[in-house]
């Protein structure tokens, strides 16, 4: 196959989008590491320098995963995991630390950080696997034995520590669902996390009430039409509740006060306005800072360069995990929205995309790819606008940071080719 | 359907985002000035605060420097503390304790170590300055007073109040407003106005740079100078005068309306309420409830205006026509209200309207009053046009001065006395006080100041104002350069002003008279009472005097009000017919009555209300 053909086929809505969020990515680092001495933009000794290196190393990267023959992913999805494993592993022994988190090798001009590799790697893996002619996904050994590719590198990540990383593999899941993994579980588990939350903000009692009113009013409607399973209705329930009265015990007992404060921030769980604010300028420091930019910026922004806050460094972190802040501040409400529906239509298109793969495999790592960028999209922008509690992971082309970058680039440009290679899967 | 199941995700967390950024940026986002912005700090550049000159030009107020001690906490390091102790003039737990309080307030901020050191503390700590890591001196303006008198006037200047930022937004914090006297009433002259700088400041709170390169900033605007109308050596010796007695004077210039000299006794240094000791000396004029330093009696003091008066309801007699200047009214030692008899002291006889001023016949006075009422068919209209006639002159509402403070005054009319006694259950022997300045009506010190100024014109007067010029440009504001005419015509004054120079030839001011200098006065001793544990009591007289000079060209009209000074010729009489000297000629030829003002007090007479024990008033004693 030519690379003429390649660059008709390929999805050009995807890469224009793509070149998009890199750009106004790249503006709004610029605008957050910028410092009054005059330097050009290719001063590679400045963030934003580096960062436009790292775009070129991207597109680069880009066009060399589409130039290659698409089977040479399949063929090496197993090699490309063992070797991103392999990284992890070594971190123990050779890793560099910085602030506080040992997950980047030291390569001289660069901080390679494997997990961030490690995200395609894993989906590529996993789309194999599922795709394999052996595996059935109704069998549990199978399930088990997906659900382990997923938890190995989360496994890895956890002690370095980046629990935000390694919350993002967990998103690899949804793969599963898609493929026939029963949706019941995600039912149980997302049960889970409402009962977790309504306990913390109603308490036990009321939660067991409001439990026991839905299943009668569940009865009522249901009764006439077949035998009400009443045994195991009444077994959800008892679980339920004995869940509710655990969730109180572990959030007093097991829980550090940092956690404890993390959801009484998100929850509001604090009643008392004085004592939240508190909590809100010491543990939901950044995400106040960040929030009181994005609401300084108003409906239009305050212009490029011109944002008070992000000058003035109130927002920490603020080009790597915090960078829609700026986009807050500098652009206002236009800028953020233009971003939020640039990711909603690149997500939507990966979909479309997704769904129109011949291929299993080539299906499966499209799923994948969505995944792991909705879930950064969502904790990101969440975390950022004060809606979901701090969890640290990069908002995907957007963040500073070299690692992060290539591997997104990877992660979409490698389900690019594929797509473009559709066509060719008859043959 | 699990394909919708994830499209369908993905459109709920986009309009999960738009909803909540649109709640940040929309409805949550305040207003989009920048001072609201916590990264932007406005640095002000305050300029120097106008000076005050007197009409003549002499300096009356202006600027020093002071210098405040400044710390960053952060900054200092290990110090001779002793040293530096005995250098600031503090002990060494003050030290401490400023220090700490410092490191709370902010370890890299600057704070206040010791305000406002004297110039002589500033040259000795200066040397040694260098030696104190973490310290510095910062340069202050405060107000310089080239005189020791006119604290009451010239008013004084102090930090804002969150009233006044609320009130004014151009105030920010530890800013100062001028707070009384003229200070106040000509603050948006004297203050100039702030430039500012803003200044982009980091999560510490550390300046960064320029906000936006400074296309916002502004410079400063100088204060105005100001010369105002006192008189500063009028001024000084009248609060020479007035040392030892309560009370208040105020002299006009008749043909301008300017405000001469406003004196109000007991004073204090203005220089009191500048410095490191101004809020010990504030506390104690403030709660010196007794003889009242800050309280401007030349302005708010309100009592009876006493046998001045007499002279207008003289000029009203005329004006209706229900008297003539050579008219008799015999005097009876005194005269009869019903069948009580009322004294007077002129020593009985036919009066006429020329010894009736003179001699101040109560007598006299009682039965011009009458006339005037019985003129009309009730009492109610007589009333009105009584009442008409006297507000003409300026009493019973503020006259409408440039000075913070005053009081209305009071000319009673039918309505209040319906309040007081009931619709249409008095007549005019019950207000038959009013004929002889007692009873109801009472005029503060200025409001008699500017009646006297519209006999001495004969008929108007110019409103009283302090201002002269701002900025050396004269004031031509309408208010204070338009006459305005008493409902008494021209003609009639000069009975009652030839019936005021017979004060001084051969009435009840002949003592007083100034060598060459023809004036013209009228005394008053007035009846005051006041409740000493719930008892009304009677207290000695006020003695009030006013009095214009010279007659045929008038220079100058006072009014003078001593409290309980007794007869209106003694400490009023001889402290107005000082005052004239002073200002006609610029120096005293009648030591011996010079030398009695300035020896003789009122302070004896002052502490018999609070001795607890039975006193005498009105003693004869001089």
């Amino acid at each position: 196959m030519s690379g003429k053909s390649v660059l008709k086929r390929v999805d050009w809505l995807t890469i224009f989008i793509f070149l998009m969020l890199i750009t106004i990515g790249w503006v709004n680092i610029y605008s957050s590491t910028f410092s009054d001495i005059n330097s050009s933009i290719f001063d590679f000794s400045e963030l934003y320098g580096k960062q436009l290196f790292f775009i070129g190393v991207s597109l680069l990267a880009a066009f060399i995963l589409l130039s290659l023959e698409a089977n040479f992913y399949e063929r090496f999805s197993s090699l490309l995991y063992i070797i991103t494993m392999v990284l992890l592993i070594g971190l123990f022994l050779f890793g560099k630390t910085i602030a506080g988190a040992t997950s980047w090798y030291d390569l001289g001009f660069f901080n390679l950080q494997p997990s961030e590799l490690a995200k395609f790697t894993t989906a590529l893996a996993l789309a194999k696997y599922l795709s394999d002619i052996q595996t059935d996904i109704k069998r549990t050994k199978n399930q088990l034995f997906a659900l382990l590719i997923i938890l190995i590198p989360a496994l890895l990540i956890i002690p370095q520590p980046d629990p935000g990383s390694a919350l993002v593999f967990l998103a690899l899941i949804f793969v599963l669902f898609r493929e026939g993994f029963p949706l019941f579980y995600l039912g149980i588990a997302l049960l889970a996390v409402l009962i977790f939350m309504t306990t913390l903000m109603f308490g036990t009692i009321w939660v067991s009430i409001s439990l026991a009113l839905i299943i009668a009013s569940f009865l009522l409607v249901k009764k006439t039409s077949f035998k009400v399973p009443l045994l195991p209705l009444s077994l959800f329930f008892i679980i339920a509740v004995v869940f509710s009265l655990s969730v109180n015990f572990v959030f007093e007992n097991v829980f550090e006060q940092r956690h404890r404060d993390r959801f009484s921030l998100w929850l509001r769980l604090e009643k008392d306005p004085e004592k939240l604010d508190e909590i809100r300028k010491t543990i939901g420091y950044n995400t106040y800072q960040s929030e009181k930019a994005i609401e300084s910026g108003g409906l239009f922004g305050k212009g490029f360069l011109e944002g008070t806050r992000t000058k003035g460094d109130f927002v920490p972190e603020q080009h790597t995990d915090y960078i829609f802040s700026t986009v807050g501040e500098e652009w206002g409400f236009a800028g953020t929205a233009t971003v939020v529906v640039l990711f909603t239509i690149l997500l939507l298109r990966l979909v479309y995309l997704a769904e129109r793969q011949k291929s299993d495999f080539s299906r499966m790592y499209g799923y994948g790819v969505i995944s792991i960028l909705l879930i950064h999209y969502f904790i990101n922008v969440g975390m950022v606008t004060g809606i979901l509690p701090t969890i640290g992971i990069p908002l995907p082309f957007f963040s500073y940071g070299g690692s992060a970058l290539i591997g997104f680039t990877a992660l979409l440009f490698i389900f690019l080719k594929l797509d473009a290679n559709r066509l060719n899967e008859w043959h | 359907m699990k394909k919708i199941l994830l499209s369908s995700i993905i459109v709920i967390i986009g309009f999960t985002f738009i909803g909540r950024l649109s709640y940040l940026q929309i409805f949550s986002s305040s207003s989009t000035q920048i001072l609201e912005d916590t990264a932007i700090k406005a640095i002000y550049d305050y300029p120097e605060r106008g000076y005050i000159y007197d009409r003549n030009g002499e300096l009356l107020v202006a600027n020093q420097p002071a210098y405040d001690v400044m710390v960053i906490p952060r900054e200092v390091q290990p110090l001779d503390t002793l040293e530096f102790c005995s250098l600031l003039g503090i002990n060494k737990t003050q030290f401490t304790d400023k220090l700490k309080k410092a490191r709370v307030y902010s370890p890299r901020l600057p704070s206040v170590l010791v305000p406002q050191l004297s110039k002589e503390d500033y040259a000795r700590l200066q040397e040694k300055m260098r030696k104190y890591e973490g310290f510095y001196i910062q340069k202050r303006s405060l107000r310089y007073y080239a005189t020791h008198s006119s604290a009451n006037v010239l008013g004084y200047i102090s930090e804002v109040n969150d009233s006044d930022i609320k009130k004014n937004p151009y105030y920010k914090q530890g800013e100062l407003t001028g707070r009384t006297g003229i200070e106040k009433q000509y603050e948006d002259y004297l203050r100039g106005i702030k430039g500012v700088k803003y200044i982009q400041k980091d999560r510490f709170n550390r300046a960064i740079g320029p906000y936006k390169d400074g296309a916002m900033d502004t410079l400063p605007e100088q204060g105005k100078e100001i010369h105002v109308t006192l008189d500063k050596v009028l001024q000084e010796y009248g609060e020479r005068l007035m040392i030892g007695k309560r009370g208040g004077i105020v002299a006009i210039e008749p043909t301008s309306g300017e405000i001469l000299t406003l004196i109000s006794g007991p004073t204090y240094d203005p220089a009191l309420l500048v410095g490191r000791e101004r809020s010990k000396n504030y506390s104690k004029l403030h709660y010196d409830t007794i003889s009242k330093p800050t309280w401007d009696r030349a302005l708010l003091a309100q009592p009876s205006p006493g046998s001045p008066f007499k002279t207008l309801n003289a000029l009203i007699a005329l004006q209706e026509g229900v008297i003539k200047p050579e008219t008799t009214i015999r005097c009876y030692n005194g005269f009869y209200v019903g069948n009580k008899k009322r004294g007077c002291h002129c020593g009985g006889g036919l009066r006429n309207m020329n010894s009736g001023i003179y001699k101040s016949c109560n007598a006299y006075f009682a039965g011009t009053f009458r006339k005037i009422y019985d003129k009309y068919p009730t009492t109610d209209e007589g009333m009105d046009v009584w009442e008409k006639h006297i507000k003409s002159f300026g009493l019973g509402d503020f006259l409408g001065y440039d000075l913070p403070t005053g009081r209305k005054g009071r000319v009673p009319n039918k309505a209040y006395y319906d309040r007081v006694y009931g619709d249409n259950r008095w007549a005019s022997s019950y207000i038959i006080s009013n004929a002889i300045g007692q009873g109801e009506v009472a005029a503060t010190p200025i409001q008699l100041a500017n009646m006297t100024a519209a006999i001495a014109n004969r008929g108007y007067f110019y409103t009283p104002h302090i201002i002269k010029t701002i900025a050396g440009e004269p004031i031509e504001d309408p208010k204070y350069t338009t006459p305005h005419y008493t409902t008494i015509q021209k003609q009639y004054f000069d009975p009652i002003v030839q019936g005021m120079a017979d004060v001084y030839t051969k009435g009840t001011a002949k003592w007083l008279q100034i060598p060459g200098v023809k004036i013209a006065g009228k005394t008053g001793t007035v009846e005051n009472f006041t409740k000493i544990d719930g008892v009304r009591t009677q207290l000695t007289d006020h003695s009030v005097f006013i009095a214009f000079a010279p007659v045929d060209n008038p220079k100058i009209a006072l009014a003078v009000y001593i409290e309980h000074g007794y007869y209106g010729a003694r400490y009023a009489g001889h402290i107005a017919s000082l005052l004239i000297e002073k200002y006609l000629k610029g120096e005293i030829t009648r030591t011996d009555l010079e030398k009695r003002m300035l020896e003789k007090t009122l302070e004896a007479e002052y502490a018999k209300p609070y001795s607890e024990e039975e006193f005498k008033i009105n003693e004869y004693v001089w």
